[in-house]
């Protein structure tokens, strides 16, 4: 099992008292399969994420990466835990706009100490981008920005991608494209696939499913 | 509704106290060091008015002689027989123990009512004045000055300059050992018809009217002009902190502005009510930034007044008063200096459109477009100022030459760095590495405003202490030059000085007369001084350009040499005759350096000066024996002749005395660049504040893909000190040309002399050490919160639209 959470709970702190955000959640992944985490706003999907991906860290529970516990963890371990096994994709792409295409894609790649040039060449190509490759961007559409934050996580082929709503900003064609892109090229890569979204239509189009209802999973 | 719309407003700085604080103390520091300077420059400008009043010299024609020497007492008694209406006059200079001052003689029956400073010829007053020992009226300062000496009774008299006593002519012409003569002649103004001609009852004489009397506000314009440039500069850098601040705070605003607009404010409405709150902060900053600098003022007016005194001759008091129009100037410019600095953000509201998206402004976007515009304007001045340097002349081609050079190199600071970042990150390999100096150099545009801050204040750093240890390093070698004498000893009367002379004789290798008389040379006052034919002289003066065999002319009485300063001023040249007090002509032989002296000198033989000027005061000599004997025969003299200490001084006291004296001059410059350069770190900070707020969308990813808080705290603070550091190396070259404007245009029209340039990679250091130091406080604070940020602050980077 690539990815086992157990018994996660999570606070935060407001001004009517704590809000539990998370509630005794436990989830399992395998490498290679693909998870869909559905809810409604506010359920506490993104929270999620940001745990298993190391980010922030639980109130109680467990999060065993590739058999590491990762809660407890300090920022020095969370940080190469980052470089070496997860691959973020976000809703707003969050590229670093001071560094080309090509840096981009290459970036989390070059990080983790894993460059690959010709699997750079292959993901440029796979995904479109290879006539844009000297842009920055602020010069690209917002489908190719998710194109590039796509590539860039898979670039450094990592262990588990996790994305939250990837396609969330772009439009129902696009969004479309994009995710079908995702989806062939984690499957290549042997990763498995983490994705928040409100969509049960793309929900459905990966290996299972679970649905995130007032911090507990239903 | 304006109510509604001013308290949502106003709610952003209640929420924000740093960030109201910063924009305050950037806009009282601004106002302050600007009032300081204007605070200083008022009081010596009134205290210039004071001696230009001084005997109606403002309102009433004098008659002087041509050559400016002292006429006969006779003249006056012809003039009068004759008709005219005139009053005389004596002044001249004389010391009181170790108290210099001017001596003024007056006449009070004559004297025009328009002259009358002290009513002396009413009740009691007249008799004492007119009847030894006389009465010396003098300004509070200076009498209290004079409380310790021997000088005849001191009255105290409102309205007098500091630094003259006034008395009456007979006392004065006794004093000065004047005995029957008069420096010139009151014109009362309405004068009878059918007087005799000038030109018949006294030849010789002219008429100068009021006017031409305002020397030392002429003298001194140049020197305020300087310290005006030096508060308009730090004012300038203030404003970038207040630039930031604003910008900042408008930024913050954006969607508190749209929704007032899509509420139903006017944009009209909104735009007033930032005016308005803007000018609340401007009064308020302006009323603590003058308070301030008057603060400033006190504490640099004595050194200012040292400076006048040292450098023009200058008296000004050393203690300030309160002057409305400095409250009304400083506040003036504090709102000018607001609405200026909040002319951009303003001018982007008002052209905001009501749907604009709420996402922060790309600030560290700027289009290679206005970053290309910027470098042509940054050209056009850099060549404006090449442009000046070589055709230009004058004060104020020179201060437009430093204007365009600083301006035009702060514009291309902006595009140097880009440059130079470009290049930086082509060097460097790895990904962290390469990120760096790219997103450094997206930081730019944000920063460039304090960048152009810290350029200002360290290339004026480097300017300004290029120029003064140029000036300490040539003043020093010039000291050894003109002190080469052991002893310098001034006897009390004409008879003790033959005594000394005679006594030294026997005891010393020579003796060598430092006698002169006071006068006009070429239009301008000057000390004519007479030198014996001597190695002392041959050897050591520091001549800049003579003639062959020139103190073989001097010593035949064929020709004379003169200080830098009045060849400059008077464009006079080897070959060139001057007339001479007397009305006798010499052809000019050498010219010599003569730093620090504010008036005009020149060297003739001292048989030359006795037969022309047989009154001569004969008091002063300078003594050459071996070192080691001096002050044994200092002791001697002392000993011998009952001397006070002040009369015999050694070459070593002077020496001391003088670089006292040189260092005093150039502190209110250093305390002035030290503020200025405190004022940009100021800057540099409130800028970095301002961006760290706006730097967590760039940073938030890197963190996600593995990088600690801290390790981007560490590259955030590296960031701030290599920016340092580059505009440090900057700074240098633009410094330089600064000090050679300064050394080779600003001081020859200001003081009259120039000075060679010497580079000090020493002191360059040392303020690139204090900027790197000012920088990485400045980017400490930001750095340090970045690395205490929670992860849920980064994460809303992700979460939310921003």
């Amino acid at each position: 099992m690539l990815l086992r959470l157990h018994q996660i709970d999570k606070f935060y702190p407001t001004g009517e008292g704590p809000l539990h955000v998370l509630n005794g959640i436990d989830l399992s992944l395998e490498a290679g399969k693909s998870l869909a985490l559905t809810g409604e706003s506010g359920s506490g999907k993104s929270t999620l994420l940001h745990l298993v991906a190391g980010l922030d860290s639980p109130d109680a529970g467990e999060i065993h990466l590739g058999g590491t516990n990762i809660v407890g963890l300090n920022d020095t371990a969370l940080a190469a835990l980052r470089r070496a096994t997860v691959g973020l994709v976000f809703q707003q792409f969050n590229l670093i706009p001071s560094l080309d295409v090509a840096a981009n894609l290459a970036f989390q790649a070059r990080l983790a100490g894993r460059p690959d040039p010709a699997w750079l060449k292959v993901l440029a190509k796979r995904l479109g981008l290879a006539q844009v490759l000297t842009r920055y961007p602020e010069q690209l559409s917002a489908g190719q920005q998710q194109r590039v934050a796509i590539g860039r996580t898979l670039a450094a082929r990592p262990r588990l991608v996790l994305a939250d709503e990837p396609t969330g900003n772009l439009d129902e064609a696009t969004g479309d494209a994009v995710l079908d892109l995702m989806l062939s090229l984690v499957a290549e890569t042997g990763a498995a696939l983490l994705m928040v979204t409100h969509s049960n239509r793309l929900a459905n189009r990966l290996n299972a499913r679970v649905h995130l209802h007032a911090g507990r999973l239903v | 509704m304006v109510w509604t719309g001013l308290t949502a407003l106003l709610s952003h700085w209640r929420r924000r106290p740093v960030q109201l604080a910063m924009l305050l103390l950037g806009l009282s520091l601004a106002t302050a060091l600007w009032s300081a300077v204007q605070a200083i420059n008022g009081e010596a400008r009134a205290s210039y008015d004071r001696a230009a009043a001084i005997l109606g010299q403002d309102r009433l024609a004098q008659l002087v002689r041509e050559d400016g020497a002292r006429m006969d007492q006779q003249v006056f008694v012809r003039l009068r027989r004759a008709g005219w209406l005139v009053s005389p006059v004596i002044e001249g200079e004389m010391r009181f123990g170790d108290v210099r001052l001017r001596v003024l003689g007056i006449d009070p029956l004559t004297l025009p009512p328009q002259a009358q400073q002290v009513n002396v010829a009413v009740g009691d007053e007249l008799l004492p004045f007119i009847t030894a020992p006389g009465v010396l009226y003098a300004a509070p300062e200076t009498a209290t000055r004079l409380t310790e000496q021997a000088t005849p009774p001191v009255r105290v008299a409102e309205g007098l300059p500091p630094g003259t006593v006034l008395t009456d002519i007979g006392q004065a012409q006794v004093l000065l050992g004047a005995k029957d003569k008069i420096s010139r002649l009151l014109l009362w103004p309405d004068q009878p018809i059918g007087r005799a001609p000038l030109k018949v009852t006294a030849p010789g004489l002219t008429l100068r009217q009021p006017s031409e009397t305002g020397d030392l506000a002429r003298l001194t314009d140049s020197f305020h002009l300087n310290l005006t440039a030096f508060g308009f500069l730090a004012f300038a850098v203030g404003l970038f902190i207040v630039h930031s601040a604003i910008g900042l705070a408008f930024e913050q605003r954006r969607q508190v502005f749209r929704t007032l607009r899509a509420l139903g404010l006017p944009a009209r409405v909104l735009v007033l009510l930032l005016i308005a709150e803007l000018l609340i902060f401007a009064l308020l900053a302006g009323l603590v930034g003058v308070a301030l600098g008057y603060v400033v003022a006190s504490a640099l007016l004595p050194d200012v007044a040292a400076t006048l005194r040292g450098l023009y001759g200058a008296d000004v008091p050393g203690t300030l008063s309160i002057r409305p129009a400095v409250w009304a100037a400083g506040l003036a410019i504090a709102v000018i200096g607001t609405l200026v600095a909040a002319a951009q953000s303003l001018w982007r509201l008002w052209h905001l459109p009501l749907l604009a998206a709420a996402q922060p402004r790309a600030w560290a976007r700027a289009s290679e477009r206005a970053l290309r515009a910027q470098g042509v304007a940054a050209m056009v001045l850099l060549l404006t100022a090449a442009g000046i340097a070589q055709f230009g002349s004058g004060l104020e081609a020179g201060f437009a030459l430093l204007a365009a050079l600083l301006l035009g190199a702060a514009l291309a600071l902006p595009l140097v760095l880009t440059g130079i970042l470009q290049l930086g990150g082509r060097l460097v390999r790895g990904p962290l590495a390469e990120w760096f100096w790219a997103d450094t150099r997206q930081q730019l545009p944000g920063l460039s405003l304090a960048l152009m801050a810290l350029l200002l204040a360290l290339a004026a750093n480097v300017g300004v202490s290029t120029m003064v240890s140029s000036f300490r390093l040539t003043f020093t070698g010039w000291l050894d030059q003109r002190l080469a004498a052991e002893l310098y000893v001034t006897a009390r009367t004409e008879a003790e000085a033959t005594a000394i002379h005679d006594w030294l004789a026997q005891r010393s290798d020579a003796v060598l007369p430092i006698w002169s008389v006071e006068g006009r040379v070429a239009g301008q006052p000057a000390a004519i001084y007479g030198v014996a034919d001597h190695a002392t002289y041959r050897d050591n003066w520091p001549i800049l350009s003579a003639v062959p065999e020139v103190w073989d002319r001097i010593a035949a009485g064929d020709g004379a040499l003169i200080n830098e300063q009045l060849a400059r001023r008077q464009e006079l040249g080897l070959g060139d005759q001057i007339t001479l007090p007397g009305g006798w002509r010499a052809s000019i032989v050498g010219v010599y350096s003569d730093y620090g002296n504010p008036i005009g000198q020149v060297i003739i033989g001292i048989d030359t000066l006795v037969q022309h000027y047989p009154d001569v005061s004969r008091l002063r000599y300078a003594i050459r024996i071996a070192p080691g004997k001096a002050e044994a025969l200092a002791a001697g003299l002392r000993a011998q002749f009952g001397l006070p200490a002040q009369n015999v001084i050694d070459q070593a006291g002077i020496k001391v005395f003088s670089l006292k004296v040189f260092e005093r001059t150039f502190r209110v410059t250093a305390a002035l660049n030290v503020l200025t350069l405190g004022v940009a770190g100021l800057a540099m900070f409130a800028s970095l504040m301002t961006l760290s707020g706006m730097r967590l969308p760039q940073l938030a990813p890197v963190w996600a893909m593995g990088l600690t808080r801290r390790h981007l705290a560490w590259l955030e603070l590296s960031r701030g000190l290599l920016l340092a550091a580059l505009t440090m190396l900057a700074a240098v070259p633009v410094g330089i040309a600064l000090a050679f404007v300064l050394l080779a245009v600003v001081n020859v029209e200001a003081f009259g002399w120039r000075l060679p340039m010497h580079l000090f990679p020493g002191d360059w250091a040392r303020l690139a050490a204090l900027a790197l130091l000012a920088a990485g406080l400045a980017a400490a604070a930001p750095a340090w919160r970045l690395a205490r940020l929670s992860p849920s602050d980064l994460l809303k980077v992700f979460a939310h639209e921003r």
